[in-house]
């Protein structure tokens, strides 16, 4: 159409106001993108860390500090459970499979968990999928071998056999390190999106192993030390049940259940709340991620609404630029009437230049988010575990981009009515 | 989309612009033009001579139908601008009147070309005679320019890299293509000096002559009178200046 070239053309004549309108508006627009976008995926990984777990169990705590520490390696838990409450758990009639896990030491920032062989057997994640091991097997009667998440693997350069030390403790820097007793890389795990890419798993023996010699939470010097060639001995020795039970750790951090029925959850529920043997809490891990959710539901919120403004302010420096055009353009205004442009025409003109504008403001946004993506993946994944995949816009970001595209429009709404008058006044020539 | 009854003239009768007892104000202003009788015959070519302030861009301004009068008529090809609505009256304008201003009244940033053409862009009758005449309104853009003297090579460059004397001619180009029945030019000359002036008048005659028509010409250059069929002024033909206000 006739106007549209007019109105790049003129567009082109003033390209510099032009392009910075257009990159104040696609930095907006890749900033809503990009919040939308971190929140989506957030709340996607979010909810599909654990699934197919239907009580998870630990000592009396906050629920979301249970579910923080067992399932997101967030945080610390404030007390263990006994090994015998774990053995009647698991005796339980309603239990149908329970995974002990151990929590405690870290490896290079990276959480130590120490756990069965049911763990990978069991856990699920997403839509009930299981861990897949990319490489290797899980660990076996060997009580220093490691399985490693993929995200561990991956960013320490990890491969299969090589040895690694692990350190007391959870903090990046530790003074207190488990160096008489390494271990070996027997397993990579495939990529999953959740915590247990940023773990490293080991068995209950192992777990208990590093800290055998320990005492008054401090390693033994000097002849009560036990060395790792000693803890294999003592796992071997399976005939002889004093040594083996040496290894049989006295405490857990926590337990995931699977029950033979789902029926019998809140049953269960009760009956672990009220145990007498020690203060247990066991929480449905759905019910404890919702309540996560809906605790940092309003800081998303608030972050959404901030961009939405920010948006806004794009497209209100686009009408500022478009208004203060105006003024110095009555003489193009002029001259399209006197060649047959009616009133509307020049309405429609600067209708178009906002629509334009703000059409071009976003697919520079779109371009920029993608870009960012492209370039961002990775760190993100290492830092904060968020995968961000490069995907289409979704339903909801499209409706998002609509919704600027009609702001857009109507802010054109202001300069066309206002080019609508002044032609109406300045007629066919304009002596300026 | 054209209303039959604004594009079409009624059956021609002379003269070509006829202006009867029209009077007009701005708001709250005395009264800027009173003219009891103005003609201008088909084919023909008039000088009015307008010094500044004697309401000649009003005149203007109601001749091509952006203002309307407050009383008297204003006669197109017979037909009476003020019984025409404002949209009407746009249209009517653009389907039957080229217009030639002072420098400056090409848009800049498009090319030549496009500034030619864009008369048919927005009027399809003058579309339609440029298809019937030349073939298509490309050709009789392109023809028209070279007429005028602006070689090929110049009609795709943007319009402001062009000396004033040229897109002079290419806003004669622009007002003749089509073939409009009046060209109203104001002080098209104004920025031109005096060779290339009565150069530009001779190639403005020509190509009305050509084109069939009528040319109402508006100066305060009185030198340039004596090239034109027929001579006034202004000051003489409105009676509201010659009756001082008390």
């Amino acid at each position: 159409m006739h106007l549209l070239r007019i109105a790049l053309a003129s567009l082109a004549n003033r390209r510099f106001i032009a392009l910075l309108t257009v990159v104040a508006i696609g930095l907006s627009v890749c900033l809503l993108l990009a919040v939308e976008r971190i929140r989506s995926e957030a709340r996607a990984s979010f909810a599909s860390t654990v699934s197919g777990t239907d009580l998870i169990v630990g000592a009396r705590t906050g629920s979301l500090n249970l579910l923080l520490y067992s399932v997101f390696r967030i945080g610390n838990a404030t007390n263990n459970i006994r090994w015998e409450s774990y053995e009647a758990l698991a005796r339980h009639p309603q239990v149908k499979w329970s995974v002990p896990i151990s929590l405690g030491d870290s490896h290079r920032g990276y959480r130590v968990m120490g756990t069965s062989e049911g763990y990978f057997e069991h856990y699920r994640y997403g839509r009930k999928q299981s861990l897949r091991l990319s490489e290797g097997r899980v660990f076996a009667s060997d009580p220093f071998e490691v399985v490693l998440g993929a995200e561990v693997a991956r960013a320490l350069g990890y491969h299969l056999d090589q040895e690694l030390v692990l350190a007391h403790g959870v903090a990046r820097v530790s003074l207190v390190k488990h160096d008489d007793k390494p271990f070996r890389v027997v397993g990579i795990l495939a990529r999953t999106g959740t915590p247990v890419d940023r773990t490293l798993h080991i068995s209950l023996a192992g777990m208990e192993a590093l800290h055998i010699d320990w005492q008054n939470g401090m390693p033994a010097r000097g002849a009560a030390r036990i060395d790792a060639e000693r803890v294999r001995e003592m796992a071997a020795c399976s005939e002889d049940q004093l040594c083996a039970q040496a290894l049989q750790p006295k405490a857990i951090t926590a337990v995931l259940l699977g029950l033979n029925s789902r029926v019998a959850t809140f049953g269960l529920q009760r009956e672990i709340n009220q145990y007498r043997g020690e203060p247990l809490l066991a929480i449905l891990p759905g019910v404890a991620l919702q309540e996560l959710w809906s605790l940092m539901g309003v800081a998303e919120k608030a972050l959404l609404l901030v961009s939405l403004f920010v948006v806004l302010t794009g497209l209100v420096g686009m009408l500022t630029a478009i208004l203060a055009s105006l003024n110095e353009r009555r003489r193009e205004m002029a001259i399209l009437r006197s060649v047959g442009a009616r009133p509307w025409h020049l309405a429609l003109l600067l209708l178009l230049e906002a629509l334009l504008l703000t059409l071009a403001g976003i697919l520079l946004g779109l371009t920029l988010l993608y870009l960012g993506i492209a370039i961002g993946q990775d760190p993100l994944q290492a830092e904060y575990g968020l995968y961000l995949p490069l995907r289409i816009p979704s339903s909801y970001e499209l409706t998002l981009l609509g919704g600027i595209l009609c702001a857009g429009l109507t802010m054109g709404l202001v300069p066309a009515w206002r080019a609508y008058r002044q032609s109406l006044a300045d007629g066919l020539s304009i002596r300026l | 989309m054209s209303d039959p009854v604004a594009s079409h003239p009624a059956p021609l009768q002379s003269p070509l612009l006829e202006i009867d007892d029209l009077g007009f104000a701005w708001p709250g202003q005395s009264e800027l033009l009173d003219i009891p009788h103005f003609a201008l015959e088909v084919g023909e070519r008039v000088f009015l001579k307008g010094p500044s302030g004697s309401g000649k861009t009003t005149l203007l301004g109601l001749l091509g139908g952006v203002q309307k009068a407050d009383r008297g008529r204003v006669r197109l090809l017979g037909r009476d601008l003020g019984d025409l609505s404002a949209a009407a009256r746009d249209r009517y304008r653009v389907d039957h009147s080229g217009y030639i201003f002072q420098q400056f009244n090409l848009l800049p940033f498009l090319a030549v070309r496009e500034n030619v053409e864009m008369p048919c862009r927005f009027s399809s009758v003058r579309a339609q005679r440029a298809r019937q005449r030349h073939g298509s309104v490309e050709q009789a853009a392109t023809l028209l320019l070279e007429r005028l003297g602006l070689d090929p090579d110049l009609h795709q460059r943007r319009a402001d890299s062009l000396s004033i004397g040229q897109q002079q001619r290419v806003a004669a180009a622009r007002a003749l293509i089509g073939q409009p029945e009046l060209v109203i030019a104001d002080e098209p000359t104004s920025s031109l000096d005096a060779d290339s002036r009565e150069a530009f008048l001779a190639l403005l005659f020509e190509e009305c002559r050509d084109a069939g028509a009528s040319l109402l010409f508006v100066s305060h250059d009185q030198s340039l009178a004596g090239l034109f069929d027929r001579s006034l002024d202004l000051n003489q033909l409105n009676r509201a200046l010659r009756t001082p206000q008390v």
